[in-house]
């Protein structure tokens, strides 16, 4: 490539324009032939005359006709979802049923669009649990922040998308939703929490 | 590491008990007589502190920051967490910069290598015991040791130990403080609290090294008017707040500065609230008045917020009370104050005990205008006049100031107990018992106030044999150069009151040379109601002709300490407050007004001291700021009050006291107005010979005033504490220590 002088425009250092430049410039002219780099009017022509690009583009056509489909008929057949999905949210227990909420606020202190509220108090036994656990399903902006931040993976989002509602008040998730989410999708979230826990 | 922890003040206070005689100092060191300054380097930067000081303060002069968990500014140095390693130039090993004094010339690091691998390793035994569980400890956020783990902290563990951590089981201390003993690092900051500022000596360390513990020993709840303050001072979440365990976070709780109304003190606190609810209330440190602690009836008072609010305005329908909207109400009083026929001083207002400073004038102002001076105190004799007057507010004012406690070398307590009456102020004369040769004499009903005093009787005769000079605590008293006489506020309301303020002030008077001089005024008197000194201030009280006269119509501001009786049946009563107490019930009208945490209003302290208490919560429901009310009713009765907004209303308070709007500072009152004032004060006549003993005003001191009688841990408190129920193997099985009979 030419060595291009600082003051000129640096444009000109692209190959085409150099080119151009190379082949249309008349010595100690600045003269340019803008059609000199591109295809020779036969060519086109030709291509014009024998509807060439429409054939191309037919045959793409004929080619997918013959291929296997790639739509799969959503509400029965589902794509593929990575384990680390981030749908609908669920409280999670332990085995023995204990809810695994401790109520330590780390997810309602991170949760960026302030969806979770949180209130707790401590139990008869003396343990400490939530009394109220809200997620605002329309604030939530799905970032996954609020199981990231939890110790004791109790809040978890699970791969479930489908929970599209008539009434906004529907979305606002209370603690015994979660947590039938949870229970509901226990096996689910299980695997889904195993299969990227060498990542975590 | 860890050593067994000295407990200096523990085995001298019960020697000094055993030999009530023994004059003289009380510790090893006696108040430390003012040193030259020293200059070293921290961290290349020279300081100059006081010869004497610990190298962890000069640090902090210095501006590097050292992280400690057993040093504390107020509390003896004990040295046993090692956190605050430093290197000293040509010191063979890091040096604890709490435990050692700073040298001239030295030369000290605070950033190098070598501190943070000894911090690193210091902060790894620590955690070595310390267990995982920050998302359920209280503490969570607020924790020193979650910061500076931080920093210092390790995040992978070399302990692997077939027997696990330390377990420690919990202990219980009462209905305040929640123990979670696993987590405690002994740094004993809370026994050394409780030894030396609150008095209780029960807690204290058992075993050695790994099995050290902190604890009663025998079981036993640890009973102090200021053992909430231990959860402030713990480092860790081994203390916690038991009525407020697990209910916030620090980060979500908004912070409001304001101030404390339970005594007369006036402590400085912070009001945490998250919402409409006050979620905890907290000590703000103000080392002229509550230093850094509070009361427990301060900081535990606030549930007592939820529950028997007013929050609509009551009419009274025969036995019942009806909801009505605000203009119904005020409406109803104009009614009744037309239909009873009140006149000039039959017109009669009552200020009861939390009633702020604006309210009060604007109250006085609306009695006035409707041409009456029928102007009572809630209180014993509050029909009338004090017998100190209102007119030189060194006679019922606290005139040594608090930080002036500190410099009295004899107090004189008459008829009061002020453990109970200004709890934190009842530490000072400790710590100043303590650490000088304070000597205490009491009059009065007896009582335990965390030191020893001598007893010179219950009545007025004590008193006048005192003032004559006999008995040998007076000689001491004589003897004494900054002697002090701390008057109670139940004097005051006593049938011998007018007495013993005449008797006191000619023996003041006779020793002008010492008790008022211009840098030392020691006649004072201990108000233990916060709206008091303001009221006095302000005249809040009835001319004589008004005392005499029959009410007939009411009006009880906050007053809830009413004797039904001192009502006439006929009568129209207006009670404006905020719970649902005494004062309501004898209402014709209820207007609910704001509570302490949910107006801005001016508190004058017990020094008159004009504090800015500030908004942190709305009023529930259709409750109003007090002064709001006053005004509304003020239109409705056709005198309307010419403030519209509250700094007219400040405005008004400089016209009527200037001092009242001098926020935080206390004024003295010159040498001159004293002496009349005491002047006054000896010319009252009065009973020669006692009629009945001074007894002290608190029984209770945890249910004292609405907000208190309404809280649920006041009231459990009162089982604990008072009658002495769950009480563990305490000495005396059942008996009460708060009670201190």
């Amino acid at each position: 490539m030419a060595l291009v002088p600082k003051h000129l425009p640096q444009e000109i250092h692209s190959d085409k324009m150099s080119r151009a430049r190379r082949v249309g410039a008349y010595a100690g002219d600045s003269y340019v032939n803008p059609y000199s780099g591109g295809e020779t009017a036969i060519g086109k022509a030709v291509h014009m005359f024998f509807f060439t690009e429409i054939l191309r583009g037919m045959w793409i056509v004929m080619e997918n006709f013959f291929r296997e489909p790639y739509t799969i008929r959503y509400p029965f057949e589902k794509g593929p979802l990575s384990p680390r999905f981030r749908g609908e949210h669920a409280l999670r227990r332990y085995p023995t049923g204990e809810e695994r909420c401790i109520a330590c606020k780390l997810c309602e202190a991170i949760c960026p669009a302030q969806a979770i509220t949180i209130e707790s108090e401590a139990r008869e036994d003396g343990s400490r649990r939530t009394t109220k656990y809200d997620i605002d399903m329309t604030k939530c902006i799905y970032c996954g922040f609020c199981q990231e931040a939890c110790p004791v993976d109790a809040i978890v989002e699970t791969q479930n998308q489908e929970y599209a509602t008539e009434t906004r008040e529907e979305l606002l998730y209370n603690k015994e939703k979660l947590l039938a989410n949870g229970d509901r999708a226990e096996t689910e979230i299980a695997a889904n929490l195993y299969a990227d826990h060498v990542y975590r | 590491m860890l050593r067994a922890v000295r407990r200096p003040t523990g085995h001298r206070i019960s020697h000094r008990l055993s030999k009530p005689a023994l004059t003289g100092l009380r510790s090893f060191t006696s108040s430390s007589a003012r040193h030259a300054d020293i200059t070293l380097t921290v961290d290349g930067k020279e300081v100059t502190v006081p010869q004497g000081t610990a190298l962890i303060q000069a640090c902090e002069a210095a501006g590097s920051t050292v992280p400690r968990f057993c040093y504390h500014d107020r509390l003896a140095i004990a040295g046993n967490c090692r956190m605050c390693l430093v290197e000293v130039e040509r010191a063979p090993k890091p040096v604890a910069s709490c435990a050692m004094p700073a040298m001239p010339g030295a030369k000290v690091f605070t950033n190098t290598p070598m501190v943070h691998e000894a911090r690193e390793g210091v902060m790894e035994f620590l955690l070595a015991n310390h267990p995982l569980d920050c998302p359920i400890c209280d503490q969570g956020g607020e924790c020193d040791l979650q910061d500076q783990s931080m920093r210092y902290g390790s995040d992978r563990t070399r302990f692997h130990e077939i027997t696990g951590k330390r377990a420690v089981e919990n202990k219980d201390f009462g209905p305040l403080v929640k123990t979670s003993m696993n987590r405690c690092i002994q740094c004993t900051r809370c026994v050394r609290f409780a030894n030396e500022v609150a008095g209780v000596e029960e807690l204290g360390t058992t075993g050695r090294g790994n099995d050290m513990q902190i604890g009663t020993y025998v079981e036993k709840a640890m009973d102090s008017e200021l053992s909430g303050n231990v959860i402030d001072l713990c480092p860790v979440g081994a203390l916690t707040s038991k009525p407020y365990a697990f209910h916030a976070r620090p980060w979500e709780l908004k912070n409001t500065e304001s101030i404390d109304v339970m005594d007369a003190l006036g402590s400085n606190i912070r009001i945490d609230s998250r919402g409409v609810e006050v979620m905890r209330i907290q000590p703000r440190t103000n080392d002229d008045v509550n230093e850094e602690w509070i009361s427990d009836k301060t900081r535990y008072g606030y549930d007592g917020l939820k529950f028997q609010r007013l929050t609509v305005p009551l009419v009274r329908q025969g036995a019942r009370f009806e909801a009505v909207s605000w203009e119904h109400a005020l409406a109803a009083i104009y009614d009744g104050l037309a239909t009873s026929g009140a006149k000039g001083d039959e017109i009669k207002a009552v200020a009861g005990h939390l009633a702020d400073t604006e309210s009060l004038v604007a109250l006085k102002d609306l009695i006035n205008r409707l041409g009456s001076d029928n102007l009572a105190l809630d209180q014993e004799g509050g029909d009338t006049a004090p017998v100190h007057g209102v007119d030189i507010r060194s006679n019922y004012l606290f005139n040594t100031t608090v930080p002036g406690l500190d410099r009295a070398d004899a107090i004189l307590l008459v008829g009061t107990n002020p453990r109970h009456e200004a709890a934190v102020l009842n530490s000072r004369i400790r710590r100043s018992w303590l650490h000088t040769s304070l000597e205490v004499g009491w009059i009065g009903e007896r009582a335990d106030p965390a030191y020893s005093y001598d007893y010179l009787g219950e009545d007025l005769n004590a008193v006048n044999d005192f003032v004559a000079g006999k008995g040998a605590f007076a000689e001491k008293f004589k003897a004494a150069k900054r002697p002090m006489i701390i008057i109670g506020s139940a004097v005051a309301e006593h049938p011998d009151g007018a007495a013993a303020y005449a008797a006191l002030a000619k023996y003041v008077e006779a020793n002008k040379n010492k008790f008022v001089t211009p840098e030392w005024n020691g006649f004072n008197t201990l108000q233990r109601i916060a709206s008091r000194p303001a009221a006095y201030d302000i005249g809040f009280i009835p001319s004589k002709k008004a005392s005499a006269t029959k009410p007939k119509f009411l009006y009880l501001l906050n007053a809830d300490e009413i004797k039904p009786s001192s009502i006439p049946k006929d009568a129209f009563v207006v009670y404006q407050g905020h719970h649902g107490d005494h004062g309501a019930s004898l209402a014709d009208v209820v207007l609910p007004a704001a509570a302490y945490t949910e107006k801005s209003t001016t508190w004058i302290n017990l020094e008159g001291r004009a504090q800015l208490g500030r908004a942190a919560v709305p009023p529930p429901g259709a409750s109003r700021e007090d002064w709001k009310i006053i005004r509304a009713l003020s239109e409705v009765l056709g005198v309307p009050l010419p403030y519209d907004d509250v700094m007219t209303l400040r405005d008004r308070l400089w016209e009527v006291c200037p001092s009242l709007v001098k926020y935080d500072v206390t004024e003295p009152v010159s040498s001159d107005v004293v002496l009349a004032g005491l002047k006054h004060l000896s010319s009252a006549k009065g009973p020669v010979k006692a009629t009945t003993p001074l007894k002290k005003p608190i029984t209770n001191f945890y249910q004292t005033d609405p907000i208190s009688r309404a809280s649920v841990t006041m009231a459990q408190c009162t089982r604990a504490f008072v009658q002495g129920e769950n009480h563990g193997f305490s000495e005396y099985g059942k008996a009460s220590q708060a009670n201190f009979g």
